[in-house]
């Protein structure tokens, strides 16, 4: 199977080249197509600058990385990725239904295929059927991601990055959301990306969690979680096996801050 | 402790009766201590000028309300393309606001004569005058709310491959809006005293001729009827940007 990220020892910083301050430094990773990676880590050790490289919203400094066999350029020139921020980033003026056909009105010119307006069935999908006419201010905080979930599956990406999507909702929210977003992956065969902070959340959801360390950003742990889990990723949060190999990234991640 | 809040009658009915009762006070209690008529005239005598020289009051209206719709509309206009130039190329925003806020810092009243020995003593210079004073504070807030979008944002729309275009039109500009229009109610106001002033310098119509001209004449019922009617020219400018900027903004 092709891989959906190669990247060899690749150094990424912000400044210049020779005074950049490096925020990842020789970091290997490879990430197969269709799988779904966890990446946790202390602040600071570069987590969303990774997203960030894979996105070509950051050029690398040095190091090589491909991007479904391609340069991070090409894919996201073709529409191939999409991105959720911590913070929904809806647009305020528009209604629910019109932020999540955004993409449908923007940088149509440089795809090669047609996306097809699946507003409809992505805010019934989202469960926000019958919400579409509202304004982003009147949803509630896990409305919100869901939206922009929705907003991202229009174009149908083939990578799904995710920046802390659920890190400011509840608990319960969250948990909810977790279960939806796993169903979606399932059906989707999106390979998915997924930075957080929470250690449970990561293990639930990651195929794979891998832990970076700062100071420069690099891989500390890389934790195949498929023996912990059944068949399809799927797993019991109190499963005895999970709470094992949680502890087991917690030692991870203390050793890393 | 806080005070609890008002009812909605009150917060209708107070503001009135304040009105209402300093009215009075000048109606009935100025003269009482003996302030002379030809100082300040009575409620009643500013709103006898309204009947009796009615015609008087709307001809000089006239010029003053076009110099100022269109200086209103010239500044804010050209306030708005400078600032989407700006944001477009810092080199040219770094070449040349620094002379925007020179011209900037000098004085309307101390312009206004090199604008009518350039433009002559017609309309145009007072428009130019409402104009410039209309200009800077809608080119700063313009530029601030060009620049407001969120890095996140930004991103967003990079990811989605959009063209600069793209970005001014579903980004930048309903980003501006809320900014531009708290540029617009100020300058509601501001463009009225510029096509005011503009008449002082040299004009025999307009509201700012009237003003003028009352006050040499000592006739200060039509003075205080000028200075009313310009207020009312501010505030009905002022609701127009309102109603547009509610409809424009709705969230």
């Amino acid at each position: 199977m092709q891989n959906a990220i190669e990247a060899r020892q690749l150094d990424v910083g912000y400044g210049g080249r020779q005074t950049a301050v490096k925020v990842l430094a020789g970091l290997d990773l490879t990430v197969a197509a269709g799988s779904f990676l966890s990446i946790l880590g202390p602040s600071g050790c570069g987590k969303s600058t990774l997203l960030r490289v894979v996105a070509d919203l950051l050029d690398p400094l040095g190091g090589t990385i491909s991007v479904l066999g391609e340069t991070p350029h090409a894919v996201r020139s073709r529409r191939d990725v999409g991105f959720v921020f911590q913070d929904s980033t809806l647009l305020p003026w528009r209604t629910v239904r019109d932020n999540v056909r955004l993409p449908l009105g923007v940088g149509q010119g440089s795809l090669t295929r047609k996306i097809e307006d699946r507003s409809a069935e992505l805010l019934e999908l989202m469960g926000l059927g019958g919400l579409g006419e509202r304004l982003p201010h009147q949803l509630s905080g896990g409305q919100r991601q869901r939206v922009a979930i929705a907003r991202a599956l229009l174009g149908e990406p083939k990578l799904l990055l995710m920046d802390e999507p659920f890190g400011a909702l509840d608990e319960i929210t969250r948990d909810r959301l977790n279960d939806e977003l796993l169903a979606l992956w399932r059906r989707s065969g999106t390979t998915i990306l997924f930075v957080t902070h929470s250690i449970a959340e990561a293990a639930y959801l990651g195929e794979r969690v891998i832990v970076l360390a700062a100071n420069p950003g690099r891989i500390v742990k890389y934790l195949d979680m498929q023996p912990f889990k059944q068949e399809g990723n799927r797993c019991k949060r109190e499963d005895p096996a999970i709470i094992a190999a949680m502890a087991d990234l917690r030692a991870a991640l203390e050793r890393a801050s | 402790m806080r005070q609890a809040p008002l009812s909605p009658q009150m917060t209708i009915a107070l503001p009135v009766l304040g009105a209402a009762s300093i009215l009075l006070a000048w109606q009935y209690l100025l003269p009482l201590l003996g302030v002379p008529a030809y100082i300040v005239p009575t409620p009643t005598a500013i709103f006898g000028v309204f009947q009796k020289n009615f015609s008087l009051l709307v001809d000089n209206l006239r010029p003053t309300l076009i110099e100022a719709l269109a200086g209103f509309v010239i500044g804010n206009l050209a306030a708005v393309l400078l600032a989407v130039l700006f944001v477009h190329s810092r080199v040219l925003q770094a070449a040349y606001f620094p002379i925007v806020l020179f011209f900037n810092t000098i004085p309307i009243l101390a312009l206004s004569p090199i604008i009518i020995l350039i433009f002559g003593l017609g309309m145009t210079p007072k428009i130019v005058i409402a104009a410039v004073i209309c200009f800077f504070p809608t080119l700063v807030n313009m530029i601030r709310g060009l620049d407001s979008a969120s890095d996140n944002e930004h991103e967003l729309f990079r990811v989605l491959s959009a063209t600069r275009s793209e970005i001014f039109w579903s980004l930048r500009l309903p980003r501006a809006l809320p900014m531009l229009f708290s540029s617009l109610r100020i300058a509601s106001a501001t463009a009225v005293i510029g096509a005011i002033v503009g008449e002082w310098i040299g004009s025999d119509k307009g509201l700012g001729a009237l003003i003028i001209q009352a006050t040499f004449n000592y006739q200060s019922d039509r003075l205080y009827a000028a200075i009313v009617l310009s207020s009312s020219l501010s505030i009905a400018l002022f609701c127009i940007v309102v109603l547009i900027e509610r409809r424009a903004i709705r969230y």
